[in-house]
């Protein structure tokens, strides 16, 4: 039977407007007592990075990869209307304007409200990237089965 | 209507102000009344839907110039 009081959310995207749209809806259902597991999966993976550019294990074609799309909530852009960064500033500032939360200020209201962070392996795996290559609100390294587990217990499961 | 608590939330939007509201209402006792100041028209169907969930009542929506005052009391659970 799925539990109503819970919610996952696979964040597959690196995009900013999609991650605050994840965050929004993680927030609130956590604000509504719900429990609340994201799952972060290929360029979703990027929203919890802490973005350094340490060469780690990656090979030289991971290392390529990592520098041409670099990670950290704070340089996620739009999807749409990017335009070369001048878009996503923009949008920046109608949000700070408008005293909506910021990417990275949604992740640390998310993670005191005890939302639970999840990093897909293979994505990592594929990527080059390891544990400590992410921020400390990462609760567990996992896979498929683990988000699985989680969504046939949940009465609202999301991908982004 | 006389709260026990004001938040308020004016200039804040979705999510925030149930989020707020959420944080303020665990300073509470059961029985005890919460009243949200916001002016983002949103919670007038939100925070009835958050109380429903929480197992918390809205008493009332008062709106002025603007201004939404919505009481909520924290219900016994």
């Amino acid at each position: 039977m799925a539990d109503q009081e819970s919610m996952t959310i696979i964040v597959f995207s690196g995009d900013l407007d999609k991650g605050l749209a994840a965050f929004n809806l993680a927030n609130t259902g956590a604000s509504m007592g719900m429990k609340v597991d994201m799952f972060f999966t290929f360029w979703g993976l990027s929203v919890i990075e802490r973005g350094g550019l340490e060469r780690g294990s990656k090979s030289p074609m991971q290392y390529m990869m990592g520098l041409m799309n670099r990670g950290g909530a704070e340089r996620r852009k739009l999807s749409k209307m990017n335009m070369g960064g001048m878009g996503t500033r923009t949008m920046k500032g109608l949000m700070q304007r408008y005293r909506m939360p910021s990417l990275s200020e949604s992740i640390a209201l998310a993670k005191e409200q005890g939302v639970r962070f999840i990093a897909c392996t293979t994505s990592m795996a594929i990527m080059g990237l390891e544990e400590k290559d992410f921020i400390d609100a990462v609760d567990e390294f996992a896979g498929a089965a683990t988000y699985l587990g989680l969504a046939t217990e949940a009465g609202v499961n999301l991908f982004i | 209507m006389q709260a026990d608590k004001i938040i308020d939330c004016v200039g804040l939007y979705c999510p925030m102000p149930i989020v707020k509201t959420a944080q303020a209402i665990k300073d509470l006792s059961p029985g005890q009344v919460l009243e949200v100041l916001a002016d983002d028209v949103g919670i007038k169907s939100d925070m009835p839907a958050w109380a429903k969930k929480t197992g918390n009542e809205v008493l009332g929506i008062e709106e002025a110039s603007g201004e939404i005052k919505v009481y909520v009391r924290k219900g016994a659970a």
